[in-house]
């Protein structure tokens, strides 16, 4: 049941041979597009422009584990919404009770709540609230993850089960109207360490957190890839039960992926709550956690820079659609959707691998 | 008390919308392992195909769509097979993300043809009226499940193709080994496996919205049903379809709707941690 | 090849870069960089509705009248001697993405006002933009109240002028023990508590309160429990597709208009089609509009509306109140003499139109419509025919102030 493609793009070790000018390629491209992005896009860019790239690289951050249990591991988790949430909910309700001031939020106030729930009493505490936003997420996919993968729950099935869990927690957090917002979910925050949150300032400060956030993700991602762990989960999702015969355990092993990847949906949400001023169930659902899934499909699942690129091009590419043809937007969505999977599985970043070892030159140093 | 036995039907019947949604994926899902997310989408051609039959049988448009939704959904399905999804088998996570952009045209090109608002499909008038709580359209429904049933039972018992599925099914390398051509069963079983999601859809009319969303609300749970019965399990499907009906009615009427759904999804996940492969498990000596 | 996991990074980061400044750039070209409200000959004003997705079904339609207004005032002259250009923007049925394009119309496009919104949620959404980019919203729904915000105007009704109206109408006909059926969201939640306040107050029984989830589509067990309980009338706040749900399963259930009818508020004409009039004929609904309600200004309205998108739409209250807000927000830059905000907002208090719903005014306290109050009947023919109205238009009162037996709700 494992999803395999051919030619899947291996993880080698450096090659002993290779020059130093081929080993500094990488990280000094790495440099480069942190410098575009952390000096020249919030110096280009108008603040509202900017906050949209900010809000992609929140999505980015959440592809980027997605790229690494299902690029790497074959996890498809269709659920990853629930950990943004889950972080996006953590740091929402400090903001609101930030802003609250002692006070009851705003939206308690309409629902009838007299005292402050006790689940909230301790969001009152900024460093717990970013704590949790990492730390309960990551908890929820251990505590999901040695269950499952135990029972050796896979492939499709663990797909459909986190599916379902998205959906299982849209209708609780609708439904606990009192305790989180309802279908309104929490907004209108207006002060974020002590920074008026409307401000461009702030929102540039924001932003350039987020990006770096994301770079120093991507390294700790990349460094797990390329590790002994990394390459154990490619085992694992090309022939689980081989690695289990070789005297593995590829529960722990995809637990533990599993949980990193819930761990960077968590800190994208707490990140995503103040860049746009929102959190609420229609963040978490079925539909957003596939159409994340499909972002990285589209840009190449099996690099995580491919899965980045996905995320932040399938959402400039919503604004940007969606602004022109509304109603046109779902048919090239599911249109292109269709194309990548037929046409080029591995993604906008296979095709351009595919494409560059059609150079004439190129083949025999590949 | 008269309260709670009416559950009981109930469940039966909520059971028996469950299974008829199901009954089609259990195939498609258990055979060729396609994780056909455009399920749904087929369900609303079987009912966007009551409703345009309306014009020309009237209020009996219920009864006459049932054959014609069957073939228009089936070929649908046949459609989506030859031109995308044969390319995809051994692949069955893509397949899911490769139809779910089907879904996601097919329900813009409904909403393009048929408009966003709701269409209305009238009832037969032999449809109204019931017996105690259960409505006679939920026992045609019923009645509708159980042929279906009994329909695919025999098919897959009694006819040469049926057991073709089956041995396709059991061992696909073999199967082809022994002769079988494996890829016109594929086709064949798609065919059924959409009509009958086309079947599933006139039935919804008699009881639900019929709109471009349709597909939506049931894909979800009918992915359930799947998944707890076991893959290209008959009589795991129907089990636990009725199960889960009964377990959605029972939890509604003691809790309310929103937290019975919620039940019901806890139930199926600590079910699948006693019986990861479902209620029946298909006996196989295959690696994975 | 290892080379190539850096190397894509890049182009990412480059094309994002790239993308997202050419979108900037292309937009504000195409937005123009003119003074707040458009050219010398101009005023821009932003349409935000869900085209795409869940609301799309019924926010479209307000849409279609907002665009109609803009049209009618346009072939009349304009605003100021301007004619007004719409940029309108998909909501998505998402709320963050109508926080996100309000702060498109507003930063980029520099609308003199946005007209937009249905769900709650998406006001809920919209409302920390435009207070904090100091901006206009004509929100044109009914809503749970609760809620006056100075950069808001209230087109649709408030608590007051809606449910309070149904309830005194299900009082009078003596209908005192009550079922309570919604979904499960902010609108029907807070409408529920009223009711049970109102009912508590007025002697009258709330026999059950259920809530469904959004799109639930399967009500045998929700109609099996309202059977039992045996009320005289059900109040019915569910919302979109469930309302389609729930009256074909209560009609097959055996249950009558006559024997226990349905006071909804939220099936208007456009609904009806979608339920079956079959299904739904005979039931009650509280607006405070109709196709049918009979003046000439609705006339003229119905026949515009029909003329420029065909003989088989209809319109409703939603619909009415967009068409509405369109026409208010220009008497009051009439008035004001200027499309700045803060001069509108003065100017706007005290203007009262004849509008298809018969007179409004602008309460300029709380931002919203004095609206008369209207019950109605669903007709075998798809229409609404109204059946009791208030008489005059009622004083909007968002937090119920004025009725003793709220006090304790906000």
């Amino acid at each position: 049941m494992t999803a395999t493609v051919r030619d899947a793009a291996p993880v080698a070790p450096p090659a002993p041979g290779r020059s130093w000018r081929d080993r500094l390629r990488g990280p000094s491209v790495f440099v480069l597009i942190a410098v575009l992005a952390l000096v020249v896009a919030p110096l280009l860019l108008e603040p509202f422009r900017l906050g949209l790239l900010a809000k992609y690289l929140c999505f980015g951050i959440v592809a980027l584990g997605i790229g690494l249990a299902w690029g790497q591991g074959g996890m498809l988790t269709l659920g990853q919404g629930v950990f943004f949430g889950l972080g996006g909910y953590a740091m929402g309700m400090y903001l609101k009770l930030h802003d609250a001031g002692g006070d009851l939020p705003d939206f308690m106030v309409w629902s009838g709540v007299e005292r402050l729930p006790a689940l909230w009493i301790p969001f009152e505490n900024p460093v717990f609230a970013i704590a949790f936003a990492v730390v309960g997420p990551v908890l929820l996919a251990v505590l999901l993850g040695s269950l499952v993968f135990r029972q050796r729950v896979r492939g499709a099935y663990f797909a459909i089960l986190t599916q379902a869990l998205a959906a299982a927690m849209v209708i609780l957090l609708v439904g606990q109207q009192g305790l989180t917002g309802g279908t309104n979910g929490l907004t209108n925050f207006f002060d974020l360490f002590g920074q008026d949150l409307a401000a461009d300032g702030t929102q540039r400060g924001l932003y350039v957190v987020v990006a770096a956030v994301l770079g120093v993700l991507y390294l700790v991602a990349w460094q797990l890839v390329r590790s002994r762990f990394g390459r154990l989960l490619v085992a694992i999702r090309d022939g689980e039960d081989r690695v289990r015969f070789l005297g593995y355990n590829p529960a722990t092993i995809k637990t533990i992926t599993f949980a990193v990847s819930a761990g960077m949906a968590g800190l994208a949400g707490a990140l995503f709550v103040p860049v746009v001023g929102i959190i609420s169930p229609a963040l978490l659902g079925v539909v957003p956690s596939l159409e994340l899934v499909v972002a990285v499909a589209v840009g190449g699942r099996f690099s995580l820079a491919g899965a980045v690129l996905g995320a932040v091009v399938m959402g400039y590419a919503k604004t940007s659609f969606s602004e022109e043809f509304a109603d046109g937007w779902l048919y090239l969505q599911g249109a292109l959707f269709i194309l990548v999977m037929t046409l080029a599985p591995k993604g906008i970043f296979g095709l351009a691998a595919t494409l560059r070892d059609l150079l004439p030159g190129r083949r025999a140093r590949a | 008390m008269e309260a709670i036995v009416n559950q009981l039907p109930i469940g039966l019947s909520i059971g028996a919308v469950l299974l008829l949604i199901a009954l089609g994926l259990t195939f498609t899902f258990g055979q060729m392992g396609v994780i056909n997310m455009a399920h749904g989408e087929f369900i609303m051609a079987g009912a966007y195909t009551a409703y345009l039959l309306q014009g020309w049988a009237g209020r009996q448009a219920v009864l006459v769509a049932l054959p014609v939704a069957f073939a228009v959904a089936g070929l649908m399905g046949l459609i989506l097979e030859r031109t995308a999804i044969r390319h995809f088998y051994g692949r069955p996570l893509d397949t899911l993300l490769l139809t779910w952009g089907v879904s996601l045209v097919l329900q813009q090109l409904a909403r393009d043809l048929f408009g966003a608002p709701n269409v209305q499909v009238q009832a037969p008038a032999w449809l109204q009226g019931g017996l105690g709580i259960l409505p006679y359209n939920r026992l045609f429904i019923f009645a509708l499940a159980v042929g279906s049933v009994v329909a695919i039972w025999g098919y897959m018992n009694r006819t040469s193709h049926g057991r073709r599925m089956q041995a396709v099914m059991q061992n696909r390398q073999l199967a082809a080994v022994m002769g079988i051509n494996t890829g016109r069963v594929d086709q064949r079983t798609f065919f059924i496996g959409s009509g009958l999601a086309g079947i599933a859809g006139v039935a919804l009319t008699l009881i639900g919205p019929v709109g471009p969303a349709l597909g939506t609300y049931y894909i979800v749970d009918a992915f359930l049903v799947v998944v707890a019965g076991g893959l290209g399990q008959l009589r795991g499907a129907v089990i636990a379809a009725v199960a889960l009906g009964l377990l959605n009615s029972y939890a509604e009427f003691w809790t309310n709707a929103s937290l019975a759904k919620v039940i019901v999804f806890v139930a199926i996940i600590a079910f699948l941690q006693v019986r990861p492969q479902g209620m029946f498990v298909l006996r196989s000596r295959a690696l994975t | 090849m290892r080379n190539s996991a850096w190397r894509i990074g890049a182009v990412v980061a480059v094309l994002a870069t790239g993308l997202a400044a050419c979108g900037g750039q292309s937009s504000t070209t195409g937005g123009g960089t003119a003074a707040a409200g458009g050219d010398a000959s101009s005023i821009k004003v932003g349409i935000l509705h869900s085209l795409s997705g869940t609301m799309a079904i019924s926010e479209v339609t307000v849409r279609d009248s907002e665009l109609l207004a803009i049209e009618e005032i346009n072939a009349a002259g304009g605003v100021l001697g301007k004619k007004l250009v719409p940029v309108v923007e998909d909501g998505a049925s998402d709320w963050p993405t109508f926080a996100e394009k309000a702060t498109k119309l507003i930063a980029q496009d520099k609308v003199a006002t946005v007209f937009g919104g249905w769900t709650s949620a998406s006001r809920k959404a919209m409302l920390p933009v435009f207070e904090k980019r100091k901006a206009l919203l004509w929100y044109p729904v009914q809503y749970e109240g609760l809620e006056s915000s100075p950069y808001i105007f209230y087109t649709g009704a408030t608590t007051n002028q809606q449910i309070v109206p149904g309830l005194d109408y299900l009082k009078e006909k003596g209908k005192k023990r009550i079922f309570l059926v919604g979904s499960d969201y902010v609108f029907p939640r807070t409408a529920n508590k009223i009711i049970k306040a109102y009912a508590a107050a007025n002697g009258m029984q709330v026999l059950g309160e259920e809530y469904t989830p959004l799109g639930h589509t399967e009500y045998s067990t929700l109609v099996n429990k309202v059977v039992q309980a045996k009320p005289d009338a059900v109040f019915n706040t569910l919302n979109g597709d469930s309302n389609v749900a729930f009256f074909k399963q209560l009609k097959s259930a055996g249950v009558t208009a006559e024997q226990m009818p349905v006071m909804s508020v939220s099936v208007a004409e456009e609904e009806v089609k979608g339920i079956g009039v079959d299904n739904i004929a005979g039931h009650l609904v509280a607006w405070n509009y109709y196709q049918t309600t009979d003046n000439p200004a609705n006339k003229k309205f119905v026949e515009a509306f029909k003329a420029k998108y065909g003989p088989d739409r209809v319109t409703s209250d939603p619909m009415e109140a967009g068409y509405n807000a369109v026409y208010l927000w220009a008497e009051a830059v009439k008035k004001a003499g200027s499309t700045e905000v803060e001069a509108v907002k003065k100017a706007a208090g005290g203007i009262t139109l004849d509008r298809p719903e018969g007179s409004v005014t602008i309460d300029g306290e709380n931002q919203h419509i004095y609206k008369t109050a209207r019950i109605g009947v669903i007709e075998t023919d798809g229409q609404i025919k109204e059946v009791w109205n208030s008489g005059k238009p009622i004083k909007p009162d968002p937090y119920l102030k004025t009725y003793p037996w709220a006090g304790g709700l906000a």
